[in-house]
């Protein structure tokens, strides 16, 4: 039998899935051990007593100077960051998308300009954020916005463009007005366009995140891997990394559950 | 009623003219099958009547009315794919038309009026044979049963003009057949004027009142551009069939082009009369 036709079952798909995850850290294990057994100070791979020791005292007791628990109270910062920018970036991706699909006035005008501010490199801009908007939380989400409002504007408007002229000329006939078209044809259209558009944006987004924290902060998930990073606290950064890729991951599944239940004839082909 | 005067209608793109001075009334209840080779402009012309495009030259009067330069709800239309919207279930793109006619900012209705139109929509549903797919989405209906939604959408804002274009173009022969049947009891029924875009010759003469085939008089490689399709020949159905009235299929007796019930009654006899 040729390889191509040859499909794994359940179980199998299951194993061959995490195969990668156990073979990664067992490489981790053993590479850890290995360095420990030459210096039992080494701090780049730390065990696994080490790491589970620094969860412990970053997740669940409280930091001796503030009072806080350092990961959540990083992680509730980060997350009001993100849910920011990522909110202000989706709002005004959906207004500025639609009217540039729906009116060719606003494509005339507006288009152009979109597709010229999304290429600036968005932390190129960050000084500039810091100087005038101050080191604040304003410029961290500001940074977010402009990192990822522009792609999600550019993916909506061709989104909405792909819509066969046919549906728009069927809605005319049904009465509808430019309104009434915007809303009750185009956009619902693209809102599950908008949610996976989202999905790939979180990459961006913390990307834009960290950056900002790595520079400027007193609490957050980048701030913190860029603090303890000078001394060499792998047994901290690498639960910070895992924890940050668990959100981002979950925030995709959820995501993901939000469209196909808010939408169940985007899972329907034609 | 809804009347169609063409008067010297030209379309051109640019250099390529794509239209010739085309004249043409389609009377009141008329069923106007146009067909033609692939690119003599059929689809263009049924564009023209839309309001999708708008003349080069010459006008379009709708009951004496010049026609609006866009589309709107006196002109209904079915396409051949892409009718129907997908992110609506069957029955939400049946009440649309209605809902957008008569909530203009939300596009919806509530409560009673809601149920109104809802009624409404399942007695059309019921009419094009899609009871019971009411909470279907159309990507779950086979191309006859989104074909019929589509009907069904578009008769539910009562146009005058319906406008079809290649509407049974891709189903298979004998799901066409059924539609055919519907198609031709929607025309009877519905006070309304019905022009079509076939390729189907034998479809044409299944349905139509009045066949328009366009033709490019001149059609040289050199030409092409130059010269546009203008109508080849109009050929009125035989035996003729009108709106409401009976058929072949459904009257008592078969005409043949002798019979002069056809013609209306007759001045004079032949036959002998009284004792």
């Amino acid at each position: 039998m040729r390889l191509i036709n040859l499909h794994p079952d359940r179980g199998t798909r299951l194993v061959l899935g995490l195969a990668p995850f156990g073979a990664l850290m067992l490489a981790y294990l053993i590479g850890s051990a290995v360095r420990l057994a030459a210096n039992p100070a080494d701090k780049l791979l730390p065990a696994l007593t080490t790491l589970a020791a620094s969860i412990e005292r970053l997740a669940f007791l409280p930091d001796p100077r503030t009072g806080d628990i350092l990961l959540w109270a990083d992680t509730l910062a980060s997350l009001a960051r993100l849910g920011w920018g990522l909110g202000l970036a989706t709002g005004g991706a959906l207004a500025i998308g639609l009217a540039v699909a729906v009116l060719p006035l606003a494509r005339a005008a507006l288009s152009p300009l979109v597709a010229f501010v999304s290429m600036v490199p968005p932390l190129a801009l960050l000084p500039i954020l810091f100087i005038l908007l101050g080191l604040g939380e304003v410029s961290k989400v500001a940074l977010i916005v402009i990192g990822v409002m522009p792609v999600m504007t550019r993916d909506l408007a061709l989104a909405a463009h792909a819509l066969p002229r046919e549906q728009i000329v069927k809605a005319e006939t049904l009465s509808a007005s430019t309104w009434l078209i915007a809303i009750r044809v185009v956009l619902p259209q693209i809102l599950p366009r908008l949610i996976d558009s989202l999905r790939l944006q979180l990459g961006p987004a913390f990307l834009f995140l960290i950056a900002a924290e790595a520079i400027s902060a007193d609490a957050g998930l980048g701030y913190r891997i860029f603090l303890v990073r000078r001394y060499l606290a792998m047994d901290v950064i690498f639960p910070y990394v895992a924890w940050i890729t668990l959100l981002a991951v979950l925030l995709d599944i959820g995501l993901t559950g939000l469209r196909r239940r808010l939408f169940p004839w985007s899972e329907l082909r034609a | 009623m809804s009347r169609l005067e063409i008067r010297n209608l030209w379309k051109e793109y640019g250099q390529q003219i794509v239209l010739e001075n085309i004249s043409l009334t389609i009377a009141p209840r008329a069923f106007v099958a146009l067909v033609g080779p692939s690119g003599c402009g059929k689809t263009t012309f049924l564009r023209l009547l839309l309001g999708q495009e708008v003349p080069t030259r010459g006008e379009i009067l709708l009951d004496g009315q010049p026609l609006p330069r866009e589309p709107g709800p006196d002109r209904g239309v079915v396409y051949q794919r892409y009718s129907v919207f997908p992110h609506m279930t069957v029955l939400g793109n049946v009440m649309a038309g209605p809902e957008m006619k008569t909530a203009r900012f939300l596009g919806r209705r509530f409560g009673a009026a809601r149920r109104a139109i809802a009624e409404e929509a399942r007695a059309m549903l019921a009419e094009v044979g899609l009871a019971g797919a009411e909470d279907k989405y159309p990507a779950q209906l086979s191309g006859g049963m989104q074909q019929r939604l589509a009907l069904a959408q578009a008769l539910m804002m009562k146009p005058r003009v319906l406008l079809l274009d290649e509407p049974f173009g891709a189903l298979d022969p004998g799901i066409r057949s059924d539609i055919h049947r519907l198609m031709q009891r929607l025309w009877n029924e519905t006070p309304m004027t019905v022009v079509m875009v076939t390729h189907d010759l034998k479809e044409a003469f299944t349905l139509a009142t009045r066949i328009i085939a366009f033709e490019r008089r001149r059609d040289r490689p050199e030409e092409r551009d130059r010269y546009g399709a203008s109508v080849g020949s109009d050929i009125a159905v035989w035996p003729p069939r009108s709106a409401g009235g009976p058929t072949i299929w459904t009257s008592d007796y078969l005409p043949d082009r002798d019979d002069p019930i056809l013609w209306g009654p007759t001045t004079g006899t032949t036959r002998p009369q009284g004792a």
